[in-house]
């Protein structure tokens, strides 16, 4: 388990599909980072059907995290340094 | 040098999901590979369980699910086969994960209610072993049965 569950996280969405979550993140958000599964955010390697999508809203990044027992959820996360290397990506 | 397989384990939710994953263990040990099996802790429990001596697989070649993938994304360890085993949406998230990090040839083991229609979601390149198992493993120990009597070719093979 990552310490992403030890932060200050907002569940968006829970008991949804991989896709589901990824359409989530499309159609809710305007700044919208695509990476490949494997991609390291905050201490987790994110699980996923390529292309993974990262949304971002000021200093929050709202992405997908998989749990084998219980599906995917959408998380919402403010951390500057995420956003930041999310951006210097492109 | 022995070949490597990872047997990734999912949720152990489904019943056959142990029983499956200590007899395929068994057979690609006994063709002379070096099997590895990550999972959910409560999956890697079960398999210590009813494998009390370790005769299928050691508890030393047993790996939390979390940790592989972080081997597998840092090019820690790399495998020539890996059984991924899917039941579920999520199954297919680690499938596609797998497929993305490493170059092993990769199997899908779809079993559960939802088998048929679970391997029509799966599109990643892998070869599907597709039975709807849920407490009974025969149906999927025979489409495992079909494909792995190769399995000794492709533990001596380049």
């Amino acid at each position: 388990m990552g310490c992403i569950e030890l932060m200050d996280y907002e569940i968006l969405l829970s008991d949804i599909s991989f896709k589901e979550g990824r359409e989530f993140i499309r159609r809710n958000f305007k700044d919208v980072h695509e990476v490949e599964p494997g991609y390291k955010l905050f201490d987790v390697y994110l699980i996923g059907i390529p292309p993974i999508v990262i949304g971002v809203e000021n200093d929050h990044v709202i992405f997908p995290y998989v749990k084998p027992c219980h599906g995917t959820f959408v998380l919402k996360i403010e951390d500057r340094e995420e956003v930041e290397r999310l951006r210097a990506k492109r | 040098m022995n070949k490597k397989a990872l047997l990734l384990l999912g949720c152990p939710e489904v019943p056959v999901q142990t029983c499956i994953a200590l007899y395929l263990a068994s057979r690609l040990k006994n063709a002379g590979m070096d099997v590895l099996v990550a999972g959910t802790d409560a999956a890697l429990e079960l398999l210590k369980v009813s494998d009390t001596e370790g005769h299928y697989v050691n508890a030393e070649k047993m790996m939390n699910i979390d940790k592989s993938i972080e081997s597998l994304a840092e090019k820690r360890m790399e495998f020539d086969f890996c059984f991924v085993f899917v039941h579920n949406d999520a199954g297919i998230s680690y499938l596609a994960t797998i497929q993305s990090m490493s170059k092993a040839k990769l199997f899908a083991i779809i079993f559960g209610h939802d088998a048929e229609s679970l391997a029509g979601q799966i599109d990643c390149n892998c070869e599907k072993l597709v039975a709807k198992s849920v407490h009974n493993p025969i149906p999927l120990k025979k489409k495992i049965d079909a494909r792995i009597r190769e399995v000794k070719r492709w533990a001596v093979s380049n």
